[in-house]
């Protein structure tokens, strides 16, 4: 699924949250979209989700805009995961995905749901509550909730965060595994730039609710004269806008 | 339907959760019994005190858990950090509000019918006494509840959880002016007719019409669902507002405790 975006802006009030932001996405790659904390990457995602309405600017999913009549169409195809939203502490893990798979207009809802328990070794915990998992359990129901609609565009808000380091490699081989063997576009804002350089094809670089700077991992590197994606993200991060 | 299920695994399985729901209006209809009793003792403004209170509380307690119920499920979402996830699921806001109102009603009764059932053997005052009118007054109460509960739910959108207060303080608010426990009469000349714009005056001065004078007035029963019915469009077309307010404020994404 193509995305693309075009001369995005999103005022609150007298601040510019994102500024006059433009950029695309290929069918079936993933986007890094990075910037220090602040930077507009979450008020980006938010728009992209159809969550916060754009002052101004157009989002195109498959060349069909993301506006209010296409909002469930384009809806059905999307989804998302971040370890700060949660899914309701006090259900199961099972009826959890249950009642997204519903939500989300799943057809065959056990075989779906069968499926992610396999894939996300969840079957352990899953008639355990939501709310008594440990962050790395409560991670992968979040990635099955976020895959229980079998989705072509995915946004991914730092999806490793406070994972131990067995649990965020599982996750990020699992995200590529999942990848190679489905039609998925990524759309992932991370700050541990070891997983950037692992699963994105493209970065797109954000400071104060601008894009500073875009291209692959290598070519930003290259252009910056750094070692690695750390050093790069550090040295964009603190220049005072002089790229 | 998905929604519905959402809040119907969260009554299941707490069994806290149902003692919540049953325990308040079971105090309340207690309470007033106590109280209504003791008026019958030393009062002869009624023959049938007990009755009328109680039937009036029930009924008050009928509308104040509808709207609580609507709002407590809204709020179930935002405290458990739930909210965006449930924005960015492709369901129509009509839909939202259709799945809270109809589950509202589960909530409702949970906590109601033990307390109507409880109050025939302790006090031989039975809610039933009314008739077939007693669907219709329930159907304008309910229509009457969830509209407030749409209203504090939008307040909750456009302000946050710090407008989690004005839920629970929102219906005592209208009580003095519905007249649940007093004739109409009782009110100020200057507040009879604020009162009027409201459904519950109608209803409740029916309630006591046809317990006490043993009349049905169709109209007027009709009357307090139409105007519940125009305050429930008044309070989906404010609940948009609050959407789309929210969405150009970006307080839909990682609303939470």
């Amino acid at each position: 699924m193509k995305l693309k975006v075009q001369n995005l802006i999103k005022k609150f009030n007298s601040t510019i949250a994102v500024n006059n932001i433009s950029f695309e996405i290929e069918k079936n790659t993933v986007l890094g979209l990075l910037g220090p904390n602040g930077c507009g990457k979450t008020t980006s995602i938010g728009m992209m989700l159809g969550l916060i309405t754009p002052t101004s600017g157009k989002i195109y999913i498959n060349d069909t805009c993301l506006e209010p009549k296409n909002r469930i169409k384009l809806l059905s195809l999307m989804n998302f995961a971040s370890p700060y939203i949660e899914l309701p502490k006090k259900l199961t893990v099972k009826q959890n995905l249950e009642v997204y798979a519903r939500l989300y207009g799943v057809t065959e809802i056990e075989k779906r749901i069968d499926e992610m328990i396999e894939n996300l070794n969840i079957k352990d915990f899953l008639n355990k509550k939501t709310g008594d998992l440990s962050s790395g359990q409560k991670n992968r129901v979040a990635l099955a909730k976020s895959l229980i609609n079998k989705p072509k565009l995915l946004f991914l808000d730092e999806p490793t965060a406070s994972l131990d380091p067995d649990v965020g490699d599982f996750v990020r081989e699992y995200i590529e595994k999942y990848k190679k063997n489905n039609e998925l576009t990524i759309v992932l804002a991370s700050h541990n730039m070891r997983e950037v350089e692992r699963l994105c094809n493209k970065i797109v670089m954000m400071k104060h609710g601008e894009i500073v700077d875009r291209g692959t991992c290598e070519q930003l590197i290259k252009k910056h004269g750094r070692q690695n994606l750390e050093e790069t993200f550090l040295k964009i991060a603190r220049s005072k806008n002089e790229l | 339907m998905a929604l519905s299920l959402r809040h119907v695994y969260l009554i299941k399985g707490s069994f806290p959760r149902i003692l919540d729901l049953i325990y308040w209006p079971t105090v309340q209809i207690f309470l007033w019994g106590f109280i209504s009793k003791f008026f019958t003792l030393n009062s002869s403004y009624f023959e049938n005190t007990v009755g009328i209170i109680l039937s009036a509380a029930i009924l008050y307690d009928f509308l104040f858990r509808s709207s609580i119920s609507y709002n407590m499920m809204f709020l179930e979402e935002i405290w458990s950090r739930n909210f965006t996830n449930l924005f960015i699921a492709p369901i129509r806001i009509s839909e939202i509000i259709t799945a809270l109102t109809l589950t509202a009603i589960i909530r409702t009764l949970i906590g109601l019918v033990p307390a109507a059932l409880l109050a025939i053997p302790f006090f031989g005052v039975s809610i039933f006494k009314i008739g077939a009118p007693l669907i219709f007054l329930l159907i304008s109460l309910y229509i009457f509840g969830v509209t407030l509960g749409l209203l504090v739910t939008s307040g909750l959108i456009r302000f946050g959880p710090s407008f989690e207060n004005i839920a629970w303080a929102s219906l005592f608010f209208l009580a003095p002016l519905g007249c649940i426990y007093y004739p109409i009469e009782i009110l100020p000349s200057w507040l009879q007719i604020i009162a009027k714009f409201f459904p519950l005056v109608h209803i409740f001065e029916e309630m006591r019409n046809i317990l006490i004078n043993d009349i049905i007035n169709y109209f007027k029963i009709s009357k307090a669902i139409l105007i519940s019915f125009l305050y429930f469009i008044f309070g989906v077309i404010i609940f948009y507002i609050s959407y789309n307010g929210a969405k150009d404020r970006g307080t839909l994404i990682n609303m939470g405790e």
